[in-house]
């Protein structure tokens, strides 16, 4: 049996996602005696991407690079990472659930006919058996999964298992694989980028998100101007997307994003179950909400009942007092 | 043009968990169609009515997923089947469920087929690409824009809230993603006429299929509820006082300033 856990690393714009680094903590949950393997595909020198993935713990890195690597697709990626795949027969796979993750895993499981655990929050062994943790009905349960057959395939929901601290005294081989790419059957003809700069939603410790009672684009900016200071990503209800003041990219619920940062402040929200689907699992959650009986007090851990047009902007100024205090 | 849509049941998005004996209840529960599966359908429909054609929906599900499906037949969809795994499968997963896909796609000449980019309860994302692979087609997921002119597909994919645009070719599989369309009501008119509709049931012998070859390659062990939230503290007082209180409090007890 091969000793081997392959990490599939993932960059964005050329630096790589933190749940790559997740990735690789939760490879050594699975196999603690095991070899790390990190896998990267690009188009340019992947040489300080793969010393990064060896800081934070990869044995060695294999690297594919060639031209039709540039934009990730299914077809290109596959190729690559099956060839790699083929060479280091791995007891194990680990990659992060993004929406590369979420594209490429199962074509990679239907192509090598294994299984494939989703979206996994917490590995665990129980007598002898490495047990995947996995949100199901949108937070609402838990059920832990086996795999019972073939290579244990897994990914990482991000900012559930922590990264290991960075280590720059580690060292290993960075080896380029030749991976000869035929033709892909999607093309990418272009790339709209609509998120805000700044801290991805999805892997954001700290969530700011508004809803209807936000009453405007504008009433936004308050959000902003509170995400800046706490390093924060903002994101909405499906009211305040569904008014228009934000874009849908934002949205956090059952339809669009679930998030599962540190400290969650739900802001005008009142806390349908479908928006509780995305966030619910939240370790800290505030809400500032007009309505006392809004539902989203029910699962808040810290509440404020008041306008938030009132609370918001004293929440920025006792937040910037304590930055320059501390 | 030949467009399949895949369709699971849901557990309705209101309906309360309950788990007894490591399984969630499932005996009074209310289902719907998985909502990214209700996209799918719109889709299939309105790309239906550009270029002609006809629109099948498949659902791997028992005999209670005939109630989904006549509600695709009602909004527009031409034919149904349904692959009814109850009395051979005790137990299935995403491999199982794109096995029989798999095999029921085998002689049919599908030139789209639409699923949902995830379903709501075990929310895996998996049976699309798995199908696509085994049929050997490209997929496309999370699409929130489509347009076919001839052999030539046109997609906008969400990737997180940035726009791709991908160019790919027929036959293709896409997975729908919310922004595609707004998937309409069933109508009176179309509830009736979706009754006398075709509704094929098939079992997996009828796909050359037995147990074996279904065999699960995953295994639930337990389902448990999160933890109780203990009830949260509403403060109290001035809303300067407030605010002052919960940045200490965030910053002292819960520690995530």
């Amino acid at each position: 049996m091969s000793n081997i856990v392959l990490v599939i690393g993932e960059a964005q714009d050329g630096v790589l996602r933190n749940v790559t680094f997740e990735a690789i903590a939760a490879a050594k949950k699975i196999k603690s005696d095991g070899e790390v393997v990190g896998v990267l595909c690009g188009a340019q020198t992947l040489e300080n991407q793969a010393q990064e993935m060896i800081y934070y713990g990869a044995d060695r890195v294999v690297t594919v690079t060639d031209e039709k690597l540039e934009n990730y697709t299914s077809d290109g990626y596959s190729q690559a990472i099956t060839a790699v795949i083929e060479e280091e027969s791995p007891a194990a796979i680990v990659m992060g659930h993004t929406a590369v993750g979420k594209d490429l895993t199962p074509k990679l499981a239907a192509k090598l006919d294994t299984g494939l655990v989703s979206d996994a929050t917490d590995i665990n062994e129980e007598d002898g058996e490495v047990v995947f943790i996995r949100p199901i009905y949108s937070g609402k349960a838990f059920e832990k999964k086996v795999i019972t057959e073939g290579i244990t395939f897994v990914t990482i929901r991000p900012n559930n298992i922590k990264a290991l601290e960075r280590d720059e005294s580690r060292t290993g081989e960075v080896q380029a694989k030749d991976v000869d790419i035929t033709d892909l059957r999607t093309i990418i003809k272009e790339v709209i980028r609509k998120k805000s700069e700044g801290v991805d939603l999805s892997e954001a410790s700290v969530v700011i998100a508004g809803g209807r009672a936000v009453k405007s684009e504008e009433g936004f900016n308050s959000l902003y101007e509170l995400a800046d200071l706490l390093g924060a990503a903002v994101g909405a209800s499906r009211g305040a997307c569904d008014a228009g003041y934000c874009d849908y990219s934002l949205q956090i619920g059952q339809t669009g994003k679930v998030v599962t940062p540190d400290l969650y402040i739900a802001i005008g929200i009142s806390g349908a179950i479908q928006h509780l689907a995305g966030m619910s699992n939240s370790k800290v959650i505030v809400a500032i909400n007009k309505d006392p009986e809004a539902n989203i007090f029910n699962i808040a851990d810290y509440g404020i009942v008041g306008d938030m047009f009132e609370v918001v902007p004293k929440l920025v100024e006792e937040l910037k007092s304590l930055k320059v205090n501390s | 043009m030949n467009i399949y849509v895949l369709l699971k049941k849901t557990f309705d998005t209101e309906e309360k968990i309950v788990v007894s004996d490591g399984r969630i209840e499932d005996d009074s529960a209310e289902y719907i169609i998985n909502p990214y599966d209700e996209y799918a359908v719109e889709e299939a429909i309105n790309q239906r009515d550009e270029h002609g054609g006809e629109v099948t929906v498949v659902t791997v599900g028992d005999e209670d997923s005939e109630k989904q499906l006549r509600t695709a037949l009602a909004m527009g969809a031409d034919k149904a089947v349904l692959i009814d795994t109850e009395d051979d499968l005790e137990e299935g997963d995403q491999y199982t469920t794109a096995e029989i896909l798999a095999a029921y796609f085998e002689d049919k000449e599908a030139d789209l087929i639409l699923a949902g980019n995830v379903a709501i309860d075990e929310a895996s994302g998996q049976v699309g690409p798995r199908l696509a692979e085994k049929l050997d087609i490209p997929f496309v997921t999370t699409i929130v824009d489509l347009s076919v002119d001839g052999e030539t597909v046109y997609i906008e994919k969400d990737v997180e809230g940035d726009v791709e645009k991908v160019e790919s070719t027929l036959p293709l599989l896409v997975t729908c993603q919310q922004g595609l369309n707004e998937p309409r009501y069933p109508s009176l008119p179309g509830i009736m006429k979706a009754k006398k509709k075709p509704l094929e049931e098939l079992e997996i012998d009828d796909l050359d299929l037995d147990e074996d070859d279904l065999e699960p390659k995953t295994k639930t062990i337990d389902i448990f509820l999160p933890p109780e939230k203990e009830a949260g503290r509403i403060l109290e007082g001035e809303v300067e006082d407030q605010v002052k209180e919960l940045v200490s409090l965030l910053k002292d007890e819960a520690k995530v300033l």
